[in-house]
């Protein structure tokens, strides 16, 4: 009886099936054919543009002839080309430095709070981070009008000067960088904020039991503990802060006089609104360099800490 | 005799230092309440602003009284905006260009996900790295190859590409399906493997594995990656201002900031309002789905 | 119901072999216990039956059929898993029917095959909560349950019970071996538990780097242990073993362990380690073959004085510990019979029990 089954059975499995090599076979097959949407995206609208502006760069601004480097070296003519390689470097460094402390700060003091009450300042502090910056840049214009700032009707009231926001290079420049602070800072805490909550809370008990004060744990403690998170956060926020467009584009828009603006707005500037395609690809190819040394030590990070879990 | 001494001394050493901690803590505290107001101050301050300049009139506006009151309340920029036909179609272009990314986003990334996650072919290890490196490719880097390879696609074939606001949904993916990829690796490599095999001897095939197990498993991977791709399409700026110019044409962020700025007059009661207005959906969702965001969020940059 | 059969099993993971050359006949109904050190390759073993790893080299039946080259879903066999890997969006009744379901079984048939299992694992009263709201216990019994809906070939476990705490593994060991009295299907089962291994197994395969080292019923491995190994890994506290040297002296054999203690062969094993003597070899005795001197000395035990070294109570009995030339030996005496640290005393060695282990074979004479 058994072996009339087992017969019954087989003659089906041995015809009809798959060998399990051939499974796996069809299995990777299968495999690549969903992810092939994604290979078409990402080749098609990244990888290929990318090289498409290396092309681009090179041609001249009719985009006739070839012209090698060409805009490469008009460029390095130009004084507000090199205006532009200083505040780019100037607004990301600082601003990332500045969303960092904040963020740190910030995050520290949510977690002394009772945990009860921590889910309500946390969701209140991120509010920038979720605002499109495209709209909450308008509310900053609007905070910096040349004629009715709210900042200056504050100012006067409490007898110091007024200042003229974005009128001069200056205070400009300090704008765009408080804005962008503004909007990069709550990403900062969020991230602060998970990091702190996976330090063990014993570590802080031996440490206070060996006798280290409030700062000696921030310092030896928590720091190294999230170190891997505070060097992934930076160096993510530093890529996003370089190529940013929307804050000094609705901010300054370059001005006064072409003192604020970084590769992405200046790029833009040139290539749609000065119609010269490939000037405007060499400037913003210049943020390839520094974006492929961060997304290398992003990487490496990451890959530490898939290790470390 | 000195036994009990030395134990009361201890027993007040105790007391007194635990007095101090309770009151070391209380003043820790204190000092956090106090900085986080000062900051939600200047965090809270612009929204508030556009708020409150909302609900002004012009005339209110362009007089000199305290702008960070409101002496006349009105509805009258609500009213406008709401009414005129030019706000509505900004609306309604962000709002389908969001959707249609969010699903096709969804569709193409947890597919593909799901294969790099587990089912392995040949190469798909590099692949999956690749994704984390496109996803740091800031899009001001993009546009103008995009816009320049747009333009020729219109003079080879006389597909107009540029200057309609369905383009974007074409072009947002660049921005959204390989974060929402790298998210939805993330949590299919959290689920164990036992799982997948467990539905393999139960008779599941691939996609089944995928539609009855993965995909239920991962709710919540899935709404914060929603939640981003649509926080992400929403807030877009670059690409629309690049690539569409006609008022009938714009998304919300670049409506409000072209049509509503005219030269140097600047309406900043309607401006004010259609940027309340344009960050208002985000917030909402924000509002409602917190948890999500947040661990969307958090597990986006660090998961490996 | 049916036999299952490895012919020559090897699994290689990219060079490094996992299992190398693995013959096992189970016969239908028989409830086979995989035991061994970790790594040492069983549950590569048993993912192979399952389909979940592809063979290297061999052959595989299930039935009269050869498995090989098909896929773990039409193998007909069911496995619990040891985290359960219980689908955690569905309730008890889904994930029990998950597979019925699949395979397009009517409404009816399904709710009365998973009734039917309920029934014997008890979890009638679960059907409707989802995995989250239940205990270890309870999540290990719908894992079963999952396979027994099935009504498999064959029953495959993968160390089920080591996510539970002590006293409730105890219990679903009972339980695991009435269910197979109840439903009696072919059954591999892995684990390191060799109390698991000693009181659920009709046959238990020891398994050590990748091959196995005997296959027999618990009382075979137990008293007649086939390598140094088996004899090491079986028995808890784990078998003494010493450097000896097999001596003639007038009455018989005897065994050198030192300076100082010698043990008597038994006539009943002297023409087995006749051809032995004067080599070097291993003394192996378990614990509790080492037992305190009492009046009487039955025929093939001896007796000997040693200097305790360590003594830990343990109730019901007490272990004392001594020193043979820097080996710790351990006894299992009547806690009102042991001695105390630093004091002699007497011991009776069962030497019927011994075993000789050849030292550079390993292997058991
Ligand atoms: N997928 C794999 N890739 C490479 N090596 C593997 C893989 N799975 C198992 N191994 C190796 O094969 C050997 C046997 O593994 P196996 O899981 O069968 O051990 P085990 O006997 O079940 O151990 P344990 O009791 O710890 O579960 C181990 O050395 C292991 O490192
Ligand atoms: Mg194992």
């Amino acid at each position: 009886m058994a072996d009339v089954v087992a017969r019954d059975i087989r003659i089906p499995a041995r015809s009809g099936q798959l060998s399990l090599h051939k499974f796996a076979r069809r299995k990777s097959t299968i495999a690549f054919l969903m992810a092939l949407p994604l290979i078409a995206i990402i080749a098609c609208l990244v990888i290929y543009p990318a090289f498409y502006s290396i092309h681009l760069a090179s041609l001249n601004k009719s985009m006739t002839k070839f012209v090698g480097f060409g805009n490469f070296e008009f460029l390095f003519r130009r004084n507000t080309f090199w205006m532009v390689v200083e505040q780019s470097l100037l607004f990301a460094i600082t601003a990332v430095i500045f969303k960092a402390v904040v963020g740190f700060i910030v995050a520290h003091f949510v977690h002394n709070l009772p945990s009860q009450g921590q889910r309500k300042w946390r969701g209140m502090l991120l509010i920038p981070w979720v605002i499109p910056p495209a709209m909450s840049t308008l509310a900053w214009l609007w905070l910096f009008d040349p004629s009715y700032s709210a900042f200056n009707w504050v100012f006067t009231h409490l007898g110091i000067p007024q200042v003229a926001w974005l009128g001069n290079p200056y205070w400009a420049r300090f704008c765009v960088i408080l804005v962008n602070i503004w909007v990069g800072s709550p990403f900062f805490m969020i991230m602060y904020l998970a990091a702190l909550k996976s330090v063990p809370e014993q570590l802080h008990e031996a440490a206070a039991i060996d006798g280290a004060n409030w700062f000696q744990k921030i310092w030896y403690i928590n720091l190294p503990m999230m170190r891997n998170i505070i060097q992934i956060t930076a160096l993510f926020s530093l890529i996003v802060t370089f190529a940013n467009f929307d804050i000094v584009k609705i901010l300054t828009n370059g001005g006064p006089v072409d003192q604020t603006h970084v590769f992405a707005t200046w790029a833009f500037t040139l290539a749609i609104w000065g119609n010269d395609i490939p000037l405007g690809a060499s400037v913003s190819l210049f943020m390839a360099p520094i974006l492929a040394i961060a997304a290398f030590f992003i990487l490496r990070n990451v890959r530490r800490r898939g290790n470390e879990a | 005799m000195t036994m009990t001494t030395a134990a009361a001394a201890a027993g007040q050493i105790g007391r007194a230092r635990y007095g101090s901690i309770s009151r070391g803590r209380r003043r820790a505290l204190f000092w956090s309440y106090f900085f986080l107001i000062l900051f939600v101050i200047f965090f809270l301050t612009p929204p508030v602003y556009m708020f409150i300049t909302s609900l002004k009139s012009s005339a209110e506006i362009s007089a000199a009284t305290n702008p960070w009151w409101v002496y006349h309340p009105t509805l009258s920029n609500y009213i406008d905006l709401l009414t005129q036909n030019q706000f509505l179609i900004f609306f309604r272009n962000s709002a389908i260009v969001s959707i249609c990314v969010v699903s096709i986003t969804m569709v193409v990334s947890i597919f593909a996900a799901f294969a790099l996650a587990r089912m392995r072919f040949w190469g798909s290890a590099t692949l999956a790295t690749g994704v984390f490196l496109t996803y740091l490719i800031p899009e001001s880097l993009l546009f103008i190859p995009l816009f320049k390879t747009f333009a020729y696609i219109h003079d080879k074939t006389g597909i107009e590409l540029i200057n309609h606001w369905w383009v974007l949904i074409i072009l947002y993916p660049t921005l959204t399906v390989p974060f929402a990829t790298w998210l939805m690796i993330g949590y299919f490599s959290s689920i164990p493997k036992e799982l997948d095999e467990a539905a393999l001897i139960d008779g599941a095939g691939y996609i089944q594995m995928l539609t009855r197990i993965f995909i239920p498993v991962a709710i919540p991977g899935i709404i914060a990656a929603m939640i981003f791709s649509f926080t992400v399409s929403w807030a877009n700026f670059l690409y629309p201002l690049a690539f569409t110019t006609s008022a009938d044409q714009l998304v919300l962020p670049v409506g409000i900031v072209t049509t509503l700025i005219r030269g140097d007059v600047y309406a900043w009661g309607q401006i004010m309002t259609g940027a309340l207005l344009g960050a208002a959906p985000p917030l909402i969702i924000y509002a409602f789905l917190m948890d999500y965001y947040i661990s969307g969020l958090t597990a986006g940059a660090t998961k490996g | 119901m049916a036999q299952v059969a490895l012919r020559n099993i090897v699994k290689m993971f990219d060079r490094t072999p996992a299992v190398q050359g693995i013959d096992l006949d189970i016969s239908d109904r028989e409830f086979i216990v995989l035991v061994g050190p970790s790594g040492c390759g069983k549950s590569t073993t048993l993912r192979m039956i399952a389909g979940l790893e592809e063979a290297t080299s061999g052959e595989i039946y299930i039935g009269d059929q050869l498995v090989n080259d098909v896929p773990p879903k039409d193998r007909d066999i069911a496995m619990v898993f040891q985290n359960y890997a219980l689908y955690p969006h569905m309730t008890v009744f889904e994930n029990m029917s998950f597979g019925l379901r699949l395979k397009k079984f009517p409404k009816p048939e399904i709710r009365e095959r998973v009734q039917a299992a309920a029934r014997i694992l008890d979890i009638t009263n679960l059907l409707d909560r989802r995995p989250k709201q239940l205990s270890g216990g309870q999540r290990q019994r719908v894992a079963m349950g999952r396979a027994i809906v099935r009504n498999p070939k064959v029953f495959l476990f993968d160390e089920p019970l080591s996510n539970l705490d002590a006293k409730l593994r105890v219990q679903m060991r009972t339980e695991i071996k009435k269910i197979h009295q109840t439903v009696t299907t072919t059954t591999v089962y892995v684990t390191h538990d060799q109390v698991e291994a000693m009181t659920l197994a009709d046959r238990v395969v020891i398994m050590n780097g990748g091959r196995i080292d005997q296959i027999g019923s618990p009382h075979e491995v137990y008293h007649k242990p086939r390598t140094q190994f088996v004899a090491g890994f079986i028995g808890s506290p784990t078998m003494n073993f010493l450097p000896c040297r097999l001596v003639e002296n007038g009455a018989g054999l005897t065994v050198r362990l030192s300076d100082w203690l010698a043990l008597p062969v038994p006539p009943s094993r002297e023409a087995r380690y006749r051809p032995r003597v004067g080599q070097e070899m291993i003394f192996g005795l378990r614990p509790e073959h080492i037992r305190e001197g009492r009046g009487d000395m039955p025929p093939g035990s001896a007796a000997f004085d040693a200097r305790l070294d360590v003594v830990e109570p343990m109730g019901m009995e007490t272990m004392v510990y001594f020193i043979v030339d820097g080996v710790e030996v351990c006894g299992r005496v009547d806690p009102a019979a042991a001695g105390n640290v630093g004091e002699s005393m007497r011991l009776v060695a069962d030497l019927n029990q011994m075993h000789l282990i050849d030292p550079r074979t390993e292997v058991v004479i």
